[in-house]
């Protein structure tokens, strides 16, 4: 135990600094782009005039050199203030916790779509590998893996909501239906399973075959050829000997998944009007707003880092012979 | 889900046929069904809206979906009938004194805000001289003609002018001046009140809640000061980003009505021809659009209007309208829109005529090299969407077939408006409202008062003509209307040979909406009116 503590207490160290240093970055990046919040409002009112810009920059806090907007802005972070959206009228924090529940809803049940549907998918491809079976498995994931996802999406809504008129295409939920309790969440399941499968059908596909190919490899290894001659059933063998083995590639996947999750779901967001994070920071580097864009940032590499640290532990779970150092 | 099942290989088919077959340049002009059906009262109508309002006080914030949104919660003084006439809003009656300079507004009485307070003149006055005053830069510009704005008594409002305008009447509809509560704003930080959360109007329909990222309810004000309406019980403005799916939801009847450029051109006419689908194009004739190529006077050879004249000679303006924008839209002969106040007709026509366009640039001593390039240019797409892609690279094929190479550079809308409105660019793509009237809404790009670097919408190509300005400003403080009209039309002879802009189309945009949704579009502000009589008819 004392081993993960200190790892921990290492790794989030670190953890501060290469924060910062993205805080910085980021802060320099958003900032070198062409045009800011107050151009664009300019240019949406189709009217304007020097007041009117010189205000709301002033507002905006953008007549100030832009060192001391840094260091300002670093200074507040650090406090946890992650700023104020003019644009919007809200601080920046009050807007993503309103958006970040319904990604992490979208995006772990895609991701556990995904996950669990690639694994099982690609054991049964390797278990059946030259039949049939596994033939229809690998062309499903090869197409899955090459449609772009916003067609497979519009070909799901076309299908689903406009033609047999079964599932929601829009939405969160039912607008105006003032459903509570258990009718709500069954309200928003349905409005889930377009999104969801859209999106998850890419990483599965991935899962798919990189479990298919890593089983490959161990199953013919001495440790099965030794298990199988101690007599055990083909089941254990698969799931404590093989899998276990040949599920270290899709772990180093599922990190990186895990933090492709928010960027991978704006364009579901988009598709699916689905009133997440992706669309928040979309929309706001098209309105140049610079706080939100910001503080998106900022708990993406949150996310991120914590994701990498999850999957370092994850190793040495599954197979100890990997430490966490 | 209210859905309207078809079988899929039929969509797919039609869709199909529709990209391959239909885009001729004919599009059924449906007139709103005005029968004499009696309005029906509840029901909730569902709105697309894109992109999501940053906020919904209409008077720190005039942006499209804004004015959608916020035009149920706020109302103007006046509002304005197809010809432009003005019709009472929040004033029952007005006068104009016999000199021009002093308006008179008489309004109605019993008019209440959303939280309960009496609406006044005091509110108006506040409004006109205090907070647009300070935040809105189009009523800015109206109002600072005015010498003195004062409430007579609880219910009357005089605007005494500087000088004549007679297009003062024109600045009162609810976008161009809401009317803000008084008792809310007066004394406070307009832009960072902690009431900017909740709007609180006089309109028809009151503020309900705003989930960001997806909807904004609206609901009912029984307290509405017209007897008996609102019809409707609530309005939902559903926020869709994606154009594929606004299409979508409005052919699964998910929404029941689309404005402005919610749908791109390509599916208008698909949409339109479902059977539970209408469209209108009227509702658009105040803000009346004129789409441009907007050409950098300072740059060789933009500077020669032989040059720009040639452009325009080069281009099949039917062929934009038809084949870009699907039949959406008229072919312009000048600066003013066709349906906007002081439109003349008769100028030099500019015809496909590719042999003119040549013997201009030969003239001007452009002689094409080895490739046949006389010129090369550079141009910046104006990037709200596909369909000005599109046209970008029409504009390119054309302008080479004479000799003009065109450059094409790319930026998203911040790098246009920052580059633009500093001048740091050759030639882009624009679109302006014209607002009813050319004092308003056309001068503005002409007169050399308003060469401004870093403003955006101003006379950005740098264009000056001192007998234009001198017109402009003339026929802007006449109040004889014949004599505007002779004004108006000797500056629209000078600027179509002068070319300072290429315009492309007078813009058209379709309002998509269910056959069941009556009563909408009943002025030229359309899809932003209060909506006070529109109803669903649920037979």
């Amino acid at each position: 135990m004392a081993g993960y503590a200190s790892f921990l207490g290492r790794r989030l160290v670190k953890a501060v600094f290469i924060l910062l240093a993205i805080v910085i970055l980021n802060f320099l990046l958003v900032h070198a782009a062409p045009g800011d919040p107050a151009m664009v409002m300019a240019g949406e009112a189709g009217a304007a005039d020097e007041e009117f810009v010189a205000q709301l920059r002033e507002q905006f806090g953008l007549d100030r050199p832009l060192h001391e907007q840094l260091v300002s802005y670093v200074g507040n972070v650090a406090q946890g203030d992650l700023g104020f959206s003019y644009r919007q009228q809200r601080p920046v924090w009050d807007l993503m916790m309103e958006r970040l529940p319904a990604t992490l809803v979208l995006t772990l049940s895609a991701f556990v779509l995904a996950l669990v549907g690639g694994v099982l998918m690609g054991t049964l491809a390797a278990m059946n590998v030259g039949r049939w079976g596994d033939t229809a498995i690998t062309v499903i994931a090869l197409l899955s893996y090459a449609t772009p996802i916003y067609w497979v999406g519009l070909m799901l809504a076309l299908l689903f909501s406009v033609n047999l008129g079964w599932l929601p295409a829009f939405g969160y939920e039912t607008i105006g239906a003032n459903l509570t309790g258990f009718a709500r969440v069954w309200d928003i399941v349905q409005h889930m399973i377009l999104p969801v499968v859209t999106l998850g059908l890419f990483y599965m596909a991935v899962y798919t075959r990189l479990t298919r190919a890593s089983i490959l490899e161990v199953r013919d290894m001495d440790f099965v050829k030794t298990a199988r001659a101690k007599g055990l059933r083909e089941g254990p063998i698969v799931a404590r000997h093989i899998l276990r083995n040949a599920i270290l590639p899709v772990i180093t996947f599922a990190g990186i998944q895990a933090g492709h999750l928010i960027g991978g779901s704006i364009l579901i967001e988009t598709v699916f009007a689905w009133p997440g994070l992706g669309r928040l920071a979309f929309d706001a580097v098209l309105q140049r707003d610079y706080q939100v864009l910001l503080g998106i940032f900022f708990i993406t590499s949150v996310l991120v880092i914590v994701f990498n640290i999850i999957t370092d532990i994850l190793y040495s779970l599954v197979d100890p012979r990997v430490e966490v150092s | 889900m209210n859905s309207h099942p078809r079988p899929f290989r039929k969509i797919l088919a039609a869709a199909l046929l529709s990209a391959a077959l239909v885009p001729t340049g004919f599009l059924p002009h449906t007139a709103p069904a005005q029968a004499a059906e009696q309005p029906q009262r509840g029901g909730t109508l569902n709105i697309v809206v894109q992109p999501e309002p940053p906020l919904l006080i209409l008077g720190l914030n005039q942006q499209g979906p804004t004015q959608t949104v916020a035009g149920k919660i706020y109302e103007g003084l006046l509002t304005y009938d197809f010809d432009l006439s003005p019709k009472p809003g929040l004033a029952r009656s007005w006068e104009v004194s016999e000199d021009g300079k002093t308006y008179t507004f008489h309004l109605e009485e019993g008019v209440t805000w959303h939280d309960g307070e009496p609406f006044t003149a005091d509110d108006v006055v506040f409004s006109a001289s205090e907070f647009l005053m300070d935040t809105h830069p189009r009523a800015r510009a109206n109002f600072s003609r005015a010498e003195s704005i004062t409430a007579l008594d609880d219910h009357t409002v005089e605007f005494r002018l500087k000088e004549p305008f007679p297009a003062f009447l024109l600045a009162f509809e609810v976008s161009s001046a809401p009317m803000m509560p008084a008792h809310i704003y007066q004394g406070t930080d307009y832009r960072n009140n902690p009431m900017n959360g909740t709007p609180i109007g006089t309109g028809p329909f009151k503020f309900a809640e705003w989930v960001k990222g997806s909807h904004i309810h609206l609901t009912r004000n029984d307290a509405y000061w017209q007897e008996g309406k609102p019809y409707l019980d609530e309005i939902y403005f559903k926020v869709i980003p994606d154009a594929a799916s606004r299409a979508v939801a409005l052919e699964s009847g998910s929404i029941q009505q689309t404005q402005y450029n919610a749908i791109e051109p390509f599916d208008v006419q698909r949409l339109a021809a479902l059977p539970h689908v209408e469209l209108e194009l009227k509702g658009y004739e105040f803000v009346a659009p004129m789409a441009w190529i907007e050409m950098n006077h300072r740059v060789e050879p933009l500077n020669d209007k032989r040059f720009r004249q040639a452009i325009l000679y080069a281009l099949d303006r039917e062929f934009i309208r038809d084949r870009i924008w699907f039949g959406l839209g008229r072919v312009p002969t000048g600066p003013v829109n066709s349906v906007t106040k002081f439109y003349e007709p008769d100028v030099t026509p500019y015809a496909l005529d590719r042999d003119k366009a040549v013997a201009l640039l030969d003239e001007m001593g452009l002689e094409p090299d080895a490739d046949g390039v006389r010129a090369t240019v550079r141009f910046l797409p104006m990037p709200y969407g596909e369909t000005w892609t599109r046209l970008a690279e029409y504009i390119k094929q054309s302008l080479g077939k004479v000799g003009i190479e065109v450059v094409l550079e790319s930026t998203d809308a911040a790098g246009w408006v920052q580059r633009v409105s500093n001048w740091d660019y050759e030639m882009t793509t624009n679109f302006l409202y014209q607002y009813g009237d050319p004092a308003l809404g056309v001068a503005r790009t002409y007169i050399s008062d308003n060469i401004r670097k870093g403003v955006m919408f101003s006379n950005t190509m740098g264009y000056d003509n001192p007998e234009v300005d001198r017109l402009f400003a003339e026929a802007a403080q006449e109040t004889d209307p014949e004599k505007r009209q002779a004004l108006y039309s000797a500056v629209q002879k000078i600027l179509v040979e002068d070319v300072p802009v290429a315009w492309l189309m007078e813009m058209e945009f379709p309002t998509l909406k269910d056959t069941r949704l009556k009563g909408s579009t009943t002025t030229a502000i359309g899809v932003n009116e209060s909506y006070a009589d529109a109803w669903l008819d649920m037979k």
